[in-house]
């Protein structure tokens, strides 16, 4: 298979985790999409680093992976304090700031 | 042509567990389905010849960001049952439009591209990735251990229960059902302090 074929699967897994990430209400269910499009980027940069040689691809998705289960971390964090805040976390309701 | 059919299972399947990830109704359904996504996305990883990443992988996302959302998904429901959480979604017209676009968009610019790569894949050791973030990346890898550290620690400081730091009121949840411990003045203990009777030797 040629790079092109990783490319659209890529661009096809982000497009899904753009949807996803527009569409959910639950917190957790955000992350899940953002996790998603994380992964699609990591696809990208491998698919890059087999076809092109070298490995700086492969590196640079490690780099990727490491900083977004930072972030999942961080995040399911900020969801546990909403949710200590609000008793849920439905992210269409918790859109004022105060408290 | 093994490799052609393989790929289209792998990457349909791939697709088709993103798909229900983003539809799934049960948020647990959802989060499980996000597992099997990262399974597939393993394998697509040991189909471009890179067996360190489909390991680092199942051991980070599968093994670790799963759990953690299993965790969130737990302890962020309330006390309905835990396999019916509830997960809705809204504005679904304009997510597909959105989908749509960004995937139009990337189409266009992978189609429009003049000269993609395509070598024959070289067996890339391990080692190679390891020497490449200790001398190329050295200093990117230290910030990125400083970048975990910090998310661990505020992590820790966001989630913690109970002292409260200056300025951040603790005490007052906005759940209602969540009454005042009343302190206990009515009565005494009801049963009195039982002596030990001492041991009658015989």
């Amino acid at each position: 298979m040629g790079i092109e074929a990783y490319l659209i699967l890529s661009a096809a897994l982000f497009s899904l985790g753009v949807f996803g990430l527009v569409t959910r209400r639950n917190a957790v269910g955000l992350l899940a999409s953002v996790e998603l499009m994380a992964n699609a980027v990591n696809i990208n940069l491998v698919a890059f680093s087999r076809f092109q040689g070298g490995n700086t691809g492969q590196v640079f998705a490690l780099f990727t992976t490491a900083i977004t289960v930072a972030e999942v971390v961080v995040g399911l964090a900020l969801v546990i304090v909403l949710f200590r805040a609000r008793g849920d976390v439905r992210l269409d309701l918790a859109s004022e700031l105060k408290g | 042509m093994i490799e052609q059919i393989g790929f289209y299972v792998v990457s349909t399947a791939l697709l088709v567990s993103a798909l229900r990830v983003v539809t799934a109704k049960n948020l647990v359904h959802t989060v499980l389905w996000l597992g099997l996504t990262l399974a597939f996305t393993a394998i697509t990883f040991l189909m471009l010849h890179a067996p360190f990443m489909a390991a680092i992988q199942i051991i980070l996302y599968t093994g670790g960001v799963l759990t953690l959302m299993l965790f969130g998904v737990m302890l962020t429901h309330r006390d309905t049952g835990l396999l019916t959480v509830p997960n809705p979604s809204n504005r679904r017209t304009s997510g597909v439009l959105l989908g749509a676009a960004v995937f139009a968009m990337v189409l266009a610019a992978i189609i429009r591209t003049d000269s993609l790569p395509d070598a024959a894949p070289v067996p890339m050791p391990i080692a190679g990735l390891g020497l490449a973030f200790l001398t190329e990346h050295v200093l990117a890898f230290e910030v990125l251990s400083l970048l975990l550290l910090a998310a661990v620690l505020g992590a820790i400081v966001l989630a913690r229960k109970g002292d409260p730091l200056p300025g951040r009121d603790v005490e007052a949840p906005r759940i209602a059902a969540r009454p005042e411990p009343k302190p206990n003045t009515d009565a005494p203990p009801a049963a009195p302090h039982r002596e030990l009777e001492p041991v009658s030797k015989g």
